[in-house]
């Protein structure tokens, strides 16, 4: 019986650890103020942030440049509390960028500098979107 | 409107809801009856419930398959997933692409299971099919679309509603019998063979692992605690088999369709069926140690329940909705939820509720386990596997924590971990080398009966030879990464340590070597995964020297590598050019380039300019009306070496509204040992606006050269047309077209402007442009003194596309252990199909 008190001990251990473990790498959605105390406060590793591009009053967006040569590109992000900040992006803008309604980039401040590293946009889906189109 | 077909449709629904329900009753009675007589005529009540049930299931896939290819857009269900342009074969696939068409497919092959149940299993089938059908009875509410009166509650969403119900438009209430003249289509990234396969390899998977489950349900209920094992065994082996091949067949469809860069992304919806194979596989193996030790029975039974109930989890995940903001591609919530919390409840409440009342009772061996012994290294891999498992289960589950504190009236805001494949990859790939180890030792303890010498002994030729590999292959390849290493060598020990059982097995009965080659698949797939994705390197650097943003630092910009139309780059050894926009025409395999088709007033139809080549062979003849689908534009892209041409590559960019716009698909130059992987980062976009800048004035005679934009052009002729398009012309009108005739790097280009003058006064002119080259040209004016014509010519920047490669060193050794593996798995499965067989005769 010994030995299988010690493989059940074993499992255990390994279970706690693999979710503290997994506790330790899980990101929070924040908005920027809490990314830039979480950054000064020294937490390097990525975390998310959901916002929208800023629009003007026509719904065009504001601020939205393409690097040279289209390379790299970077936007103006207002996170859920209305703060803008402007979001660097290290691969070309994606397609689809103007007309996603929510954004959640995953990335870091670097300096005064949100950068992100990935961005996930959330467009409306078909289904949210269904309209007849009547004269087709 | 087809009303009729519908109404059918529905009321084979509800006959399926009904009948899935009787023949549950049915079987109850059947078991409970002690009177054989009564027994008899209750199981013949209910095996005529069943079939009726299933003959009510090939009902509805008749009427919905009918309203599909039939184009009836008055149901919702034709108007959302298909459309007029649909090829025949992704009409099946526009079938299941609704959450109501999967879980008809998934009852589909629940139903041909359960015929071979009832006629294989006769000792067992009034039980089993109580638990089968009850899956059933759920199954069938999901597409009940019926609303309970009183409490009004709606209990499914049927594939028969017409779109006026589903859809609140405005013109229904004008006119109720509009019909919508096309439907909005099956989602284009879908419209690819993997996914006419793919889906229903994974739900038979699905469906077959409510076998196991089942009879371990059912030998419990009938206190035949071990006896379900040996029926039970072959669908477990068979569900691994298929269910892998599914999983497979997905990574494989998102290697050439999506644009990630992998086969597989750690994305919830691949957790939610990754997991349960784990613990299925973890299931297989102690049972198989139960048949030959009558060890680790309560093992079995917890872990084949688990299986399912994971698969209820993972139904559970991906169609409430709860995903959302977590996976890119769960389906919709269909308001379904309530209903699939219920059906994962019920089920695990009911195999708890079930083992826990008859726990004392399971025999358990008092047997101290050796370390020497082959159950105890079973018992370790069967653990590693629940562990490995249990790993990606708790991120994967993080919205349905956050769920749950937002129920207790708290919020919680946690994500899951934001580089999800590095965050799985550092555990799994440990976990990865356990089960290398362990299923490379345990081996030998299977076959053989050994102590700690004899061990020694066995053990000390396959490690060798694993270090001499290793040594050679780590020499060749050059891996550093410590952790790569172990890896590397855990699957070289694996492989080398099975290949040697192999050998003998062979020479002894090569019927029973289906374990040796399924861990040998497993070895080569971890070897494959480790190069392909470990090794995985961006080739499409930037090096042109430019630096893209001055801002930004060093590494930025440099996985990109933007190409310029006939400007040669270098890239991974390679000379690089991008050749142009290509379509892709429906009835005849190759690429047109865009440049010699015109577009017409139908998105789907071009006409061609001039013949239409493809690699020296002609595809169309010149004014040949040709069919496209106008969402797909590709991208030629030339790979040379010294030269030669060494692959064109076709990367897509796909309009895709459904997807949020533009979906990039890479294109594969396979080679025997590395794939090179190329997509589209960034394409023009169509809807921008052109800068033409500055005007240059030319003014020229016939046949004498002259550059624009710095290729040579020569004015070969100009006549007087007698007709125009969209124009009238009347008998004073005079119209002209020009035809200069420009050199490009590849090719001759045509520029044709016209200039018109109407009414003796009036001025017209249409530019031609040249679009591969950039050039626009208008003739301005006529010089009949001379001889000469005077030419406007703008040019904009050339045509451009971004393109990312990425280099898959040994992709090909992933699909061959897969292969190795499925076939290992056939094997195993015919023996102890077999064995069953020769049992109960």
């Amino acid at each position: 019986m010994k030995k299988k008190y010690i493989i059940a001990i074993g499992i255990i251990g390994i279970s706690i650890a693999l979710i503290l473990a997994t506790a330790g790498d899980t990101s929070t959605y924040v908005d920027f103020s809490q990314a830039y105390k979480l950054a000064e406060a020294g937490k390097t590793s990525s975390i998310h942030i959901v916002g929208s591009l800023k629009k003007d009053g026509n719904g065009t967006i504001v601020g939205l440049e393409n690097g040279a040569d289209k390379l790299s590109c970077s936007f103006i992000l207002v996170d859920e509390k209305n703060k803008e900040e402007r979001v660097v992006y290290n691969e070309p803008a994606p397609a689809d960028l103007g007309k996603s309604e929510k954004i959640v980039v995953i990335g870091e401040y670097r300096g005064n500098q949100f950068v992100a590293e990935k961005i996930l946009l959330k467009c409306p889906s078909k289904y949210q979107e269904q309209k007849l189109k009547a004269g087709v | 409107m087809h009303y009729f077909i519908g109404n059918l449709g529905h009321l084979f629904v509800i006959a399926t809801f009904v009948t899935s329900a009787m023949t549950v009753f049915a079987y109850f009675k059947a078991h409970l009856e002690s009177n054989p007589e009564q027994k008899k005529a209750w199981l013949l009540n209910a095996r005529v419930a069943f079939y009726t049930h299933v003959a009510s299931i090939f009902g509805i896939v008749f009427c919905l398959f009918t309203i599909i290819n039939n184009h009836y857009f008055e149901y919702h269900y034709a108007y959302s997933h298909s459309s007029r342009h649909l090829e025949t074969q992704y009409v099946v696939s526009s079938f299941w692409n609704g959450q109501e068409g999967s879980f008809l497919l998934w009852m589909f092959w629940e139903a041909i299971i359960g015929i071979v149940l009832i006629r294989t299993q006769k000792k067992w089938e009034a039980t089993t099919m109580v638990v089968f059908c009850s899956v059933q009875v759920f199954l069938a509410s999901m597409i009940l679309g019926v609303v309970l009166p009183v409490i009004n509650l709606k209990l499914g969403s049927s594939p028969f509603i017409l779109l006026r119900e589903a859809m609140d438009a405005p013109i229904f209430k004008s006119q109720p019998e509009f019909i919508p003249k096309d439907g909005t289509g099956l989602n284009p990234l879908l419209q690819n063979y993997w996914m006419v396969i793919h889906p229903p390899t994974l739900f038979l998977g699905f469906a077959l692992t409510l076998v196991p489950f089942s009879f371990c349900i059912a030998g419990l209920w009938e206190k035949r605690y071990s006896e379900w094992i040996k029926p039970a065994l072959p669908w477990s082996l068979l569900a691994g088999a298929i269910l892998g091949l599914g999983i497979l067949m997905g990574g494989y469809w998102a290697y050439e369709t999506l644009n990630f860069g992998g086969y597989w992304n750690w994305d919830p919806v691949e957790n939610a069926v990754y997991v349960p194979w784990l613990i299925l596989i973890a299931s297989i193996h102690t049972m198989i140690t139960y048949k030959n030790s009558e060890t680790a029975l309560k093992t079995s039974i917890i872990l084949v329940i688990s299986v399912f109930v994971l698969i209820l989890y993972s139904t559970f995940l991906t169609r409430s909705g709860i995903l959302g903001d977590a996976s890119v591609h769960s389906f919709t919530d269909l308001g379904l939820s309530g209903q699939l919390l219920v059906y994962l409840l019920f089920f695990t409440l009911l195999a708890i509720g079930l083992v826990s009342v008859r726990w004392k009772h399971i025999a358990t061996s008092e047997k101290e386990v050796s370390i020497y012994s082959r159950e105890f290294w079973i018992f370790l891999g069967a653990t590693t596997l629940c562990l490995m498992g249990f790993q990606v289960i708790i991120p994967t589950s993080i919205p349905v924590y956050n769920k749950i504190v937002e129920l207790l009236g708290s919020t919680s805001n946690v994500a899951p971990p934001a580089n999800q494949i590095q965050f799985y990859s550092k555990f799994q790939l440990w976990f990865g080398v356990a089960v290398a180890l362990i299923s490379g030792t345990g081996q030998f303890f299977w076959w053989k009966k050994i102590d700690g010498k004899g061990l020694k002994k066995q053990l000390m030729g396959p490690i060798l030879l694993s270090l001499i590999l290793f040594a050679l292959i780590i020499a060749i390849a050059k891996i550093y990464e410590p952790a790569y290493l172990v890896l590397a060598l855990a699957s070289i020990y694996l492989i080398v340590s099975n290949g040697n059982i192999l050998f003998t097995l062979l020479k002894l009965n090569p019927k029973l070597s289906g374990g040796a080659l399924a861990h040998i698949g497993i070895g080569l797939m971890l070897i494959g995964v480790l190069f392909s994705a470990g090794y995985s390197k961006v080739v499409s650097l930037n090096n042109t020297g430019l630096l893209y943003s001055k801002e930004a630092g060093t590494e930025f910009n440099r996985d990109n590598l933007l190409l310029f139309i006939n400007e040669t780059r270098t890239m991974a050894g390679y000379d690089i050019e991008f050749l142009g926009e290509r379509l892709q025409p429906k009835t005849k395999s190759g690429f047109m380039k865009k440049s010699d088709l015109e577009l017409t007033n139908d998105p789907f139809k071009v006409v061609a300019k001039k013949d239409v080549l493809f690699q020296q062979k002609k595809l169309f003849s010149a004014k040949d009306t040709i069919e496209i689908n106008p969402e797909n534009t590709f991208y030629e892209i030339e790979l040379r070496k010294n030269g030669k041409v060494e692959a064109s590559l076709f990367p897509r960019i796909q309009v895709n509204e459904e997807m949020g716009g533009r979906v990039a698909s890479p294109d594969i130059k396979r080679n025997l040992l590395s794939d090179l992987y190329t997509h589209v980062a960034a394409p023009m976009d169509p809807e921008a606006e052109v800068d033409w800048g500055k005007t240059e004035e030319i003014r020229v005679g016939y046949g004498k050269d002259f550059f624009v934009n710095d290729y040579v052009a020569q004015l070969e002729e100009v006549k007087r047309l007698e007709k125009l398009d969209g124009i009238d012309l009347e008998k004073e009108d005079v119209a002209v077209q020009a035809r200069i005739k420009i050199q490009g790097e590849r090719d001759n280009y045509y520029a044709e402007p016209i200039f018109i003058i109407k009414d003796r006064s009036q001025v017209g002119r249409i530019p031609s442009e040249v679009n591969d080259l950039g050039i626009k040209i208008t003739l301005l004016n006529i010089h009949p003194e001379t001889n000469e014509f005077s030419f406007a010519v703008n040019q904009r920047q050339k045509d451009w596309v971004i393109i990312k490669t990425l280099e898959k060193p040994l992709i090909n050794v992933l699909w061959l252990g897969t292969g190795i593996l499925m076939i290992g798995f056939c094997l195993a499965m015919v023996r102890r199909f077999r064995e069953f067989n020769n049992a109960s005769d």
